[in-house]
């Protein structure tokens, strides 16, 4: 069955498409609701959107592809993303990356089997003071060190 | 005497929301502005205020918003919130202690120009600002400060938080200007400049987060009072980050003119655990690299240009001893191939070389003239790319392989 939003979404996404002289200006609000609605960012989604925006699908999957947020494949329930920019990596952020590879049994890009845990190395996070820092979700953690994770992690059902 | 400007109450509890900044005197600049001003005043005092950008460039904000046409096209404000700059954290701190600070800002420099639709560009992994933004935007509504009539001045104005999705490139002011129109962020050729032709093809002014919440200290405090905060030619003061291997990282707000020695040694409290200075990123990633014995300069635009650096966004990265000079460079290198939009062949494809011939001579494989290639791709890069991030790449590499010459050269 193809997605479909519900009643709610479509009424918030027709509020924020409101808020621009060209529909399309509505693509990036509408695809972090689509990727937080499904998971991802799939054809199918791609064509929803499209749909709803009256533009292609191709042009959709133009902006899913350039935009590193995006996502076409489906992310585990926590998405934890360490910094290995500059300050970070100064701090540690190669080892800290290295123990959440041990500890999860994934590399970088990688989802475990039981679809708890993405692990992705980003680019500067903007948490430069807190390094070596890290996101879960939309969560900023920072000072990191293997102790202070495994109570974190510990700590997500 | 000099002041702290803009985080002054930022130790404030519930400072984000309008009661508490409404008690410490919020509001009353836009008062002033709409009430008392004439949008033309307001801008010959921003231009006597000598309030140079703090995204990166420092080009004088009154001069972008008085090339402004006179036209019956609709005209926007974009406050740049994108904040990717490696080592860059201060707009952070100003969106969510203080986020009222920068719609006043907003508020009185869109009726100085004559726009009514304002929109804030803000990185997509601040999430928990963007929603702290549009509460704060929502209780401004609630209070006659955005909508329509504001104040009864005959003032409308409406402001839109829209997300970003990780592009370092959408820190780029036509960059961002296509990202905000739905499209692939990809920079525009220059000119036509935002100011005449930008979002929608209508004339648009684009400032960075700190330099729109200055706005609202110069209006209620005069240009005169401004200047004197900071130097002449560079009104104001600066939030500088420091990160690194310092004891106290964080943002400090210091005059323009600060030294940087201070910063580091006084402010943030000097090297972390007994280390010893290395190096010193000034300016944001992309600002080249000064060594130890360079750190003696005083922190703004012109004297930074001078040492053939820059001040960018003020943010500092401390480089200890013992950090090896070919691991910084490996992590400069793929940030920037990672972050190439891939339009101008010189930046895709040098970047994304460099970055591999770095990465072979970390892993042992280095040959005697991967420096000179290096240096070469990284000068074929420079002034030919469409964008700054071109050059913003080239200035690091080139300086940091340069200047620690010697130490990458023992690596092949």
């Amino acid at each position: 069955m193809s997605p479909e939003f519900s009643e709610k979404t479509k009424k918030k996404i027709e509020e924020i498409v409101a808020r621009y002289p060209q529909k399309e200006a509505a693509i990036l609000p509408v695809l972090h609701i689509t990727q937080q609605e499904f998971g991802s960012i799939s054809a199918e989604e791609e064509k929803l959107v499209a749909r709803i925006l009256g533009i292609k699908p191709i042009s959709v999957r133009e902006i899913v592809t350039f935009y590193t947020m995006l996502s076409r494949e489906s992310l585990g329930k926590y998405h934890i993303q360490v910094c290995s920019n500059l300050s970070c990596s100064l701090l540690g952020a190669g080892n800290f990356v290295d123990y959440l590879v041990e500890k999860l049994g994934i590399e970088p890009g990688e989802t475990t089997p039981d679809k708890k845990f993405t692990l992705s190395t980003v680019e500067c996070l903007g948490a430069c003071e807190r390094a070596p820092c890290m996101l879960i979700n939309f969560n900023y953690y920072g000072e990191m060190d293997p102790k202070k994770v495994d109570e974190i992690l510990d700590g997500l059902k | 005497m000099k002041e702290k400007v803009l985080t002054e109450h930022f130790g404030l509890e519930n400072l984000y929301k309008i009661d508490v900044y409404k008690k410490q005197g919020g509001y009353q600049a836009t008062e002033k502005a709409l009430k008392k001003m004439k949008p033309e005043e307001i801008l010959e005092e921003v231009k006597k205020a000598n309030l140079r950008g703090r995204g990166g460039a420092g080009f004088p904000a009154g001069v972008k918003w008085s090339f402004v046409p006179d036209t019956d096209k609709p005209k926007y404000l974009c406050v740049n919130a994108d904040e990717g700059e490696p080592g860059t954290f201060k707009d952070r701190y100003i969106m969510s202690h203080n986020p009222h600070m920068l719609l006043e800002g907003i508020i009185i420099t869109s009726f100085c120009v004559g726009i009514h639709a304002a929109f804030i560009y803000i990185r997509g992994e601040y999430e928990a600002i963007a929603l702290r933004l549009e509460q704060a935007i929502s209780e401004a509504y609630e209070n006659g400060f955005l909508g329509k009539n504001i104040l009864e001045s005959g003032f409308d104005l409406d402001i839109f938080v829209h997300r970003g999705a990780g592009a370092y490139i959408c820190g780029e002011e036509t960059a961002l200007l296509e990202s905000l129109e739905g499209k692939r962020g990809v920079p525009r050729l220059k000119p036509p400049f935002p100011a005449s032709v930008g979002l929608w093809q209508c004339p648009t002014v684009i400032n960075n987060v700190e330099t729109i919440s200055n706005i609202s200290h110069i209006i209620l405090n005069g240009a005169e009072w401004f200047v004197k905060q900071g130097l002449p030619k560079d009104g104001g003061t600066r939030i500088f980050g420091v990160s690194g291997m310092v004891k106290n990282p964080g943002i400090y707000e210091l005059p323009l003119g600060t030294s940087l020695k201070d910063i580091i040694f006084k402010h943030a409290g000097g090297m972390k655990e007994g280390k010893k200075l290395k190096a010193v990123i000034p300016g944001g990633m992309s600002a080249p690299i000064l060594t130890a014995d360079e750190i003696n300069i005083k922190m703004d635009f012109d004297s930074l240009v001078e040492a053939n650096s820059m001040l960018g966004s003020a943010a500092i990265i401390v480089i200890d001893e013992k950090t090896s000079i070919l691991d910084v460079l490996k992590v400069v290198t793929k940030f920037y191939s990672h972050e190439s939009c891939g339009q101008c062949t010189p930046c895709r494809i040098g970047n994304s070389w460099i970055n591999k011939i770095v990465k072979r001579i970390a892993e042992g494989k280095g040959k005697k003239e991967d420096i000179d290639s290096i240096l070469r791709l990284a000068s074929n890069i420079e002034g030919n790319t469409l964008c700054p991030l071109g050059d913003a790449a080239a200035m690091p590499i080139l300086s940091i392989t340069k200047k620690f010459r010697k130490e990458l050269e023992s690596h092949v």
